[in-house]
């Protein structure tokens, strides 16, 4: 087997919904942007969704599964970004076969497209099972997302010890969907909270930003048309920290921090409770 | 944040649902990551606080053995407030005879978490950080 050249990353949360997919489009096109060849791959084939993400749902004609069973080339598989030439998708498969993934197949498709890229993104689906295996055989190294909830911070840390098990290396940390005026009362889990309990270096911190939605509406990545927003913001700035970038992190918890929350610091300081 | 729950909580009367949170997830990822049963884990503790016996009378009252997490990395913490070592002369007063060694069976019954959450009652207990795992804390 050939030795790619690329950093294949695998994406990864264990709880479903708390952005994963999100995170690798943005991420995709915020490198591809940065001049980085990239191609981002879909191995949850049985719930697929970055290509309706990315607004490339049309287009898939070939997956993996073709390129591994010799019936089509490579480049058919790869479906290129219209706007955005530097990053392609490679879907794993099509909801309706595959059961005979293994994680050799994921080793040899991640490694096949990391000759022709400088950055493969594995998009994992949800879960501990065999589709995160055959996914997290194929990275050297891993991006776990979790929100400050509880069952995604749970799981996020099942996900963690697996990937260390699995001599992962590096894995770092995007933590997603944070509110700053809940930290600020304090009815979330702060930012140091998540980091103290995961051990894991921060890559990234992405507030609660309904751009997300509507670019999702769009088919069209926030990172995709500039960085107006918050969210589009801190995806560029994950993109640049990969790559080696300094790019300091702000806790947005800690910025503008209202009245009330500065008493109440005040007042427990002073051992009221 | 309502403003009775405001209220509530400059009352001291509610902690903040964040900390709670957190406190809820730690002990839950300890014993997720040290994948030790809860059967498993109540032995270890009565045959621990058997052997600790042997040696010093400890206060079954105070004293706890959990699991703790931090770092990735989950300890054993077994904080037990020792009354007297055993080999020791008993001074002839009569709380000495009185405290002779009460039967291990006796803590048995005390959950690592309902044991943990009542720390401030135990000198040291309220730190969860900066701790030797197998560490044990002598009553003042």
């Amino acid at each position: 087997m050939t030795t790619a050249s690329a950093r294949i990353i695998l994406i990864c949360s264990g709880k479903g919904g708390v952005g994963k997919t999100t995170l690798t489009a943005n991420l995709g096109i915020a490198l591809a942007r940065l001049g980085e060849r990239t191609v981002v791959l879909d191995a949850d084939f049985g719930l697929r969704n970055l290509d309706l993400l990315l607004g490339l749902e049309n287009r898939i004609i070939y997956t993996a599964q073709e390129v591994l069973a010799g019936n089509c080339r490579l480049e058919q598989a790869l479906v290129k970004h219209k706007q955005e030439p530097n990053l392609s998708l490679m879907p794993a498969g099509n909801p309706r076969m595959l059961e005979w993934l293994t994680p050799d197949d994921m080793r040899t498709v991640a490694n096949l497209v990391a000759e022709r890229a400088d950055y493969v993104l594995i998009d994992c689906p949800a879960g501990v099972e065999q589709g995160f295996k055959n996914a997290a055989a194929a990275c050297q190294e891993a991006i776990v997302i979790t929100t400050p909830e509880l069952s995604a911070v749970r799981d996020a840390d099942r996900v963690i010890g697996l990937l260390n098990s699995q001599g992962v290396k590096p894995v770092q940390l995007v933590l997603n969907r944070v509110r700053p005026k809940m930290v600020a009362n304090q009815e979330m889990l702060s930012v140091d909270d998540v980091t103290d309990i995961l051990a894991l270096p921060l890559l990234g911190l992405v507030v609660e930003d309904e751009q997300v939605i509507v670019s999702t509406n769009r088919g069209e990545p926030l990172t995709l048309n500039g960085n107006g927003s918050p969210a589009a913001r801190a995806y560029v700035n994950v993109a640049r920290r990969l790559r080696g970038e300094e790019v300091p992190l702000i806790d947005p918890s800690k910025q503008r921090r209202g009245l009330r929350a500065r008493l109440l610091d005040k007042l427990r300081k002073s051992g009221t409770f | 944040m309502t403003l009775f729950d405001f209220i509530q909580r400059l009352l001291g009367r509610e902690k903040p649902s964040g900390a709670l949170a957190k406190e809820r997830l730690q002990l839950v990822l300890a014993h997720d990551r040290s994948d030790l049963n809860p059967e498993l884990l109540e032995q270890m503790r009565r045959e621990i606080l058997e052997v600790v016996q042997k040696y010093v009378e400890i206060d079954l009252e105070e004293g706890d053995v959990s699991l703790e997490t931090g770092d990735r990395v989950t300890a054993l913490v077994a904080n037990l407030p020792i009354r007297r070592a055993r080999p020791l002369v008993p001074q002839g007063n009569a709380d000495a005879t009185l405290a002779a060694a009460p039967d291990p069976e006796g803590t048995a019954a005390v959950g690592a978490g309902e044991s943990l959450a009542s720390g401030p009652a135990a000198p040291g207990l309220s730190t969860t950080e900066d701790r030797d795992p197998l560490e044990a804390s002598p009553i003042p």
